[in-house]
């Protein structure tokens, strides 16, 4: 008895120690490429870091990083392509979605085809959408041709994009409501077509996640149409936007392959996106201690972002 | 082993709704318009593709003049088929492997694809199937602060990373492109909610044919997980496809470059006033990939939305 009890003890040890082994490779590479880099690049950031920490400077970085122009500059850039980009994809994705909602025939085909931008590796979608843009070569400037306009510079146009509509008006807009530019405008557009399949997908599974006898009681009580959508279906369908905002926020803010290929922040530097910013100190500059400062102060106005989301949208979201 | 290939698990992921087939019989006028924006989007999905496959076939001359079809019947060109060739040649030569560059690129990028998805996978499995089916102290804390790390975004840590990759020597080799993403907690969560539905039944019953934890992983666990299983390897493959900023930080030679670098460094070189060749570049690199997503597409949707779970 006492030999059986002693062989179920060895048993029970041995078993732990291969859960733990099992458990040894993934949290081992989360520890050195997650955990231990975070401290690591706190560590960076309070260095003037030439291949080593030749000088320690404190918050040095950080007081450099609140009073660079540039660094507000990317900021602000990197707002008015989310402010911009995530209700447009957002909507655009809720209203394909919903169309594909509808019994039709040949909808597996619309969503396959919406998807296929997104599948695309950006470098290779964002090289074609140079040439969709190309002010001598592309398909846009060639249309407006045929209709004789001359097109404008598309990805090579720091004007603002109110100022271009008005100066085609005749009428002259003040520097201040000049608006974005449309190179900003451009890459904008690229993001819309890349990432509305996922969010058409994204949203079909949330709206086939609402029961069907939810509508047929609506249409019951006479919802039709746009009522039916505006009290039925959007609030049920609030916990997948909620999901997708916050999935296109953390998106855009992090938004770097087709920006690096198409524009490289330019022109005039109406594109410099923080994210751009960040890796030009980093690999143009070899300014490792700013560049990490920088990237954790551009995590700390997501992380608010993302507090102050949650508080806001959360409290409408219905989980029914 | 019979019993165990009918325990079915159901995916976590709803599919999408699929209405009765008389439904589709019904036609309302209001359907004309539906199909109407249905098809204005799937053409301006679709326009790129095209653009872009009918470029790499224009010859320098209509390119620059940018006649849009100079082909029969509206125009006299032949298909430039010699792009493609003239796009390889003018990336370069690997005189390491004695091969195209282009070619090496892709290799490296196949290479690199393949590694992590394996990676993933293997570290995934095990490590869920220890949170979801092996009775340890302490597992339900590891695995929260395992969720935790979501909330790390990687560019956080770009600085560190690459400094760690220098002072590793990993610096322009293969292990700096694979090793930092051989985990995913993406992986783990997904596989462990699959494993969780798991009846403990199974395990004793495995146990009585004299498999390990091990072998009843390997010959039992994952293949009765595979719609998981399925979905973190498409995910992990395209992401893996698709990465730019990294590789472009820690590679300096270009045979160590992957396509997405390799592409970039050709725009940045000749390629930008070669817009043929670009063209025909970017459809030797998008067509494959196409192809494939055609061939796994229904099982893509699945994929997709399990993994809206993702945060």
């Amino acid at each position: 008895m006492a030999r059986l009890t002693s062989d179920r003890r060895t048993r029970r040890w041995r078993e732990i120690a291969l859960g733990y082994a099992f458990l040894t490779p993934a949290i081992l590479l989360l520890l050195v490429f997650e955990v231990f880099p975070v401290f690591y690049g706190l560590y960076i950031s309070t260095c003037d870091w030439r291949l080593r920490c030749v000088r320690f400077v404190g918050l040095a970085n950080y007081a450099q990083a609140i009073n660079d122009p540039d660094a507000w500059h990317s900021l602000m850039i990197t707002a008015t392509y989310a402010i911009i980009s995530i209700p447009v994809q957002l909507s655009l994705g809720l209203f394909l979605a919903y169309l594909l909602f509808q019994p039709l025939r040949g909808r597996g085909g619309f969503r396959t085809i919406y998807f296929l931008p997104y599948i695309t590796s950006t470098v290779a979608s964002a090289a074609i959408w140079g040439y969709l843009y190309s002010p001598d070569a592309g398909l846009f400037n060639a249309a407006l041709q045929v209709v004789g306009i001359s097109g404008p510079r598309w990805l090579g146009e720091p004007t603002g994009i109110i100022t271009l509509i008005g100066q085609s008006v005749g009428l002259s807009v003040p520097a201040w409501a000049g608006g974005p530019s449309l190179a900003l405008i451009c890459l904008i557009v690229f993001t819309t077509w890349v990432f509305t399949g996922y969010e058409v997908t994204i949203f079909l599974a949330g709206l086939s996640n609402i029961p069907k006898d939810l509508f047929e009681a609506a249409k019951v009580d006479g919802a039709a149409g746009w009522n039916l959508f505006r009290f039925i279906t959007f609030p049920l369908i609030s916990p997948t936007t909620y999901f997708l905002l916050i999935f296109t926020v953390i998106g855009t803010f992090k938004a770097f392959n087709h920006i690096y290929i198409m524009t490289q922040g330019g022109p005039n530097d109406t594109t410099l996106t923080a994210s751009i910013y960040i890796f030009d100190q980093l690999f143009q500059y070899n300014r490792y201690g700013y560049s990490a400062a920088l990237s954790f102060l551009l995590f700390f106005v997501i992380l608010i972002l993302t507090v102050v989301q949650s508080r806001i949208a959360g409290r409408r979201v219905v989980y029914g | 082993m019979a019993s165990l290939a009918e325990t079915r698990i159901t995916p976590a992921a709803e599919s999408t709704h699929a209405p009765r087939a008389t439904e589709y019989l019904v036609f309302r006028p209001s359907h004309l318009l539906i199909y109407g924006f249905l098809v204005l989007g799937a053409i301006i999905s679709l326009v790129p593709f095209a653009y872009m496959i009918l470029g790499s076939f224009k010859s320098y001359g209509n390119i620059i003049n940018n006649v849009f079809w100079p082909w029969p019947p509206f125009g006299s060109d032949s298909l430039q088929w010699s792009n493609f060739g003239a796009a390889v040649q003018q990336v370069g030569w690997d005189s390491q492997w004695h091969t195209w560059l282009f070619v090496r690129y892709a290799a490296n990028s196949t290479i690199v694809a393949f590694c992590t998805v394996t990676g993933v996978l293997v570290t995934s499995s095990l490590a869920a199937y220890a949170f979801a089916q092996m009775n340890l102290p302490g597992k339900n804390v590891l695995f929260a602060l395992v969720l935790a790390t979501i909330m790390v975004p990687s560019d956080l840590s770009l600085v560190p990373k690459v400094v760690m990759m220098f002072q590793l020597h990993w610096y322009n080799t293969y292990a700096a492109l694979i090793a930092p993403f051989m985990v995913s907690v993406f992986g783990i969560f997904l596989l462990r909610q699959f494993f969780l539905q798991i009846p403990r039944d199974l395990y004793d019953a495995a146990q009585i044919d004299g498999a390990g934890h091990l072998r009843y992983l390997v010959s039992v666990v994952v293949p009765i997980s595979y719609p998981a299983v399925v979905t973190i390897a498409l995910f992990t493959f395209i992401w893996s496809w698709d990465e730019f900023k990294w590789p472009l930080l820690v590679t300096r030679d270009s045979n160590m470059r992957v396509l997405g670098v390799g592409l970039q460094q050709f725009i940045v070189g000749d390629g930008g006033t070669n817009m043929q060749l670009l063209m025909a570049l970017s459809t030797l690199i998008v067509l494959p990939v196409l192809v494939v997503f055609f061939l796994v597409q229904r099982h893509f949707a699945e994929a997709i939305i399990a993994s809206s779970i993702k945060g």
